[in-house]
């Protein structure tokens, strides 16, 4: 399962940062990084990008980047 | 672009205290770095750009006791990875591998309270420099608020590196952070970086169900993951926060906000507002700075002998330059909504309201600010693209950005409405004019989406761009702030503009005056009407005018687009006028103005040139404008013509779509 799949207002756990191109290394600079629990905010007028919460503050991505984290319930 | 702004005389004052100890800023976007950079400094800092790029330099002069430090502020960063241009830029800062500025003695990472752990990765790589860090804890009463205890003795314990808590208000803690800054820079000694776990070591301390993707950056990405988990392990240490499941104010606010309906509906208000603001509230300094640059012009007609420098300094230099420096108090207003809606977050939620959107035709979310810039003019438009992170987003934005109709081609559609559909309505209540005017600026917009489309299809084809972006929390605006960031991008741009259009200016100055051609039979009244100065002029002078441009250089260059012109149903009398409003859309009124003989400083109400536009015709006695030229003049500035300006920073092959259009139309 992957970010992009969990519904708004749940939490998980990152299990897994896949690689593809410079975003994971993104992703993970920016906190997601195996074991972090992380909860979606909401999604944007369209659907895409989503709002997540991570470490305490909130960032916003494409559901393309949220299908490259794996989480775990 | 190197040379320096309002400080000059302060930083060659403190120059001759060397050796000067420089001190770098550095910390995440939104950590109250800007906040801490101007309490620091005072009034004594200048902005310009790093050589070559579009980010901003900021450096400042802080005085410490009997010491002097220089203290520059590197871009905002969430890692040293040099992903992105600013993070390039201060990692070469960091180094010392900039030419004019020496390696930095001290660090000063600015680390916000309420959201210690993604800045403490930063700090992680800033001591990786072999340049001592001090760590500046800001937001410290925010933190409070939000019932996160903060201990900055034990956090300087398991950083190894002196913490200092700042306190919003009041400077509280400047004074230890500036001791601390002064006795590491001094002290030039190493930091202790043995504790950064390296990650090499990553692999058996994984749990079971925890992995990662095994790859070609694997050793990086193991760094980044075992540098997480120290970080939190000290932040447990560190820490005291209190868990509560309310909803922080920024979400609450947020509900609203980004609300899928609301929150566009809201989004739309604002910008209507911003404009609706920039257009009546710059109408007056507009119409002083107008009126200020003829009266100046006047001026030195007057004290100068007549002759050609005295032509090249009134017609070239100070109605040229004058001419696009009317447009500043609009640039300024925009810059200042820019500035607030940035300070206070808002900048961020209308990126993530529009992503999908923009990503439609290909481009980012970020590409919204920029864009919407370029409604008040194209080149700060181009310069706000610096956040984009991928360089081929970037362009397809900078080659967009002119198609937004910018507020110089204002006067050009008002001309036309006003002389060839005022007064008619559609539907019996809706103005005409209204309808065309608003069609002017969708037709840019459709064409940009479609261009941007075609570009990412084509030459600019890239995987769709990552979008990862932090929503921080909503914060009032710091009037500071706000103030000189509106007014340094508001000089930047004078800078930027002001030297090419220096030049634009003199060259079609010139165009237009040589050869120089004196009909002797009016060489008297053109003398007369110039010693009475140039709003006085009598008819007579004015046709002289008329007939010297038409055998000017430009004159002759207008006959010679003609036949490329004649399509789209110009004559080589409009070919002269775009050719002249090369130097700023609006010079197209003006010009014409010329060409008909009703004077310079004729505008786009003025009823002699409507009157005149309609009358012309050609030397078979046919009516040279008709609504469809007017209609086509209007539709040929949305897409075909920008400015020099525009163009000098565009340095691209803009003209693509210039030619692909003369193909298109009629």
């Amino acid at each position: 399962m992957t970010l992009a799949n969990l519904e708004i207002g749940a939490t998980a756990k990152v299990k897994k940062v896949f690689q593809k191109g410079a975003i994971s290394k993104r992703l993970m600079e920016m906190g997601i990084v195996p074991g972090v629990s992380i909860e979606v905010i909401k999604a944007a007028p369209f659907g895409d990008p989503i709002e997540i919460r991570v470490r305490g503050y909130n960032l916003a991505m494409r559901r393309n980047e949220a299908e490259s984290i794996e989480i775990t319930r | 672009m190197r040379d320096s702004t309002n400080t000059k005389s302060g930083s060659e004052r403190f120059a001759q205290n060397a050796p000067e100890l420089l001190v770098a800023l550095a910390g995440n976007p939104n950590a109250g770095k800007t906040t801490l950079f101007n309490a620091l400094t005072g009034l004594r800092q200048k902005t310009a750009n790093y050589s070559g790029v579009t980010v901003e330099r900021k450096e400042g002069v802080w005085k410490v006791g009997e010491d002097v430090l220089k203290l520059i502020d590197l871009p905002g960063l969430y890692s040293l990875d040099a992903t992105s241009l600013d993070e390039k830029i201060a990692r070469e800062v960091l180094m010392g591998k900039l030419s004019d500025l020496p390696k930095p003695d001290a660090i000063i990472a600015v680390v916000d309270a309420t959201n210690l752990e993604r800045n403490l990765y930063l700090v992680t790589q800033l001591l990786e420099f072999g340049i001592p860090v001090v760590v500046a804890l800001t937001m410290v009463d925010l933190a409070e608020k939000q019932n996160l205890e903060i201990d900055p003795q034990k956090l300087t314990e398991l950083l190894k590196i002196p913490v200092i808590p700042i306190k919003t208000r009041r400077k509280g803690g400047t004074e230890e952070l500036a001791l601390k800054a002064l006795e590491a820079a001094k002290s030039r000694e190493k930091p202790d970086v043995s504790w950064i776990p390296s990650g090499s070591d990553v692999q058996e301390d994984f749990e079971e169900d925890i992995h990662l993707s095994l790859s070609a950056d694997e050793a990086a990405n193991k760094q980044i993951f075992a540098r997480y988990n120290f970080i939190s392990d000290i932040y447990q240490q560190s820490v005291n926060a209190v868990d509560e499941k309310e909803a922080k104010f920024s979400e609450k606010i947020d509900r609203v906000l980004t609300h899928k309906f609301f929150g566009l509906v809201i989004l739309i208000a604002v910008l209507l507002l911003v404009f609706q603001t920039i257009f009546t509230w710059a109408t007056l300094p507009m119409d002083l700075l107008d009126s200020g640059f003829g009266s100046l012009g006047d001026f030195v007609g007057s004290q100068m002998a007549e002759g050609m420098l005295k032509d090249l300094l009134v017609d070239g230099v100070i109605s040229g330059v004058g001419g696009v420096l009317v447009f500043l108090p609009q640039i300024l207003l925009l810059f200042l909504f820019i500035s607030i809606l940035e300070d206070t977050g808002y900048m961020a939620r209308a990126a993530f309201l529009l992503d999908k959107l923009m990503s439609r035709v290909g481009l980012h979310g970020k590409a919204f600010l920029p864009l919407m810039s370029s409604f008040a003019c194209a080149i700060p438009g181009i310069m706000a693209t610096r956040t984009i992170e991928n360089r081929r987003d970037r362009l397809a934005t900078i080659l967009i950005a002119p198609f937004m109709s910018c507020s110089a081609r204002l006067p050009v559609y008002a001309l036309m409405i006003a002389t060839f559909f005022a007064g008619q309505t559609v539907f019996g209540f809706i103005s005409l004019g209204a309808v065309l005017m608003l069609a002017m600026y969708a037709l840019g917009i459709f064409v940009a989406v479609i261009v941007a489309f075609v570009l990412k299809k084509t030459i600019l084809k890239s995987p769709p761009p990552p979008f990862v972006m932090e929503l921080p929390p909503y914060r009032l605006p710091n009037f500071r702030t706000v103030m000189q960031n509106m007014f340094t991008r508001g000089w930047l741009f004078i800078k930027r503009a002001g030297t090419v259009i220096l030049a634009i200016s003199i060259i079609l100055w010139a165009l237009m005056y040589f050869p120089r051609h004196e009909p002797s039979d009016s060489i008297i009244s053109y003398q007369t009407a110039n010693n009475v100065g140039r709003n006085n002029s009598q008819p007579d002078d004015q046709h002289l005018k008329s007939k010297r441009l038409e055998k000017s250089y430009a004159g002759m260059l207008g006959r010679t687009i003609e036949p490329a012109i004649k399509p789209l149903g110009f004559d080589w009398k409009i070919g002269v006028a775009i050719i002249a409003s090369f130097a700023a859309r609006e010079v197209l009124v003006s010009t014409l103005g010329i060409i008909y003989s009703v004077g310079d400083d004729a505008t786009e109400e003025s009823p002699t040139l409507i009157s005149e536009i309609r009358n012309a015709t050609n030397a078979d006695g046919s009516q040279v404008w008709t609504p469809l030229t007017a209609l086509s003049l209007m539709v040929f500035f949305v897409l075909a013509m920008q400015c020099a300006s525009t163009l000098a920073i565009v340095r691209r092959k803009q003209i693509l779509g210039a030619g692909l259009y003369l193909c298109f139309h009629i």
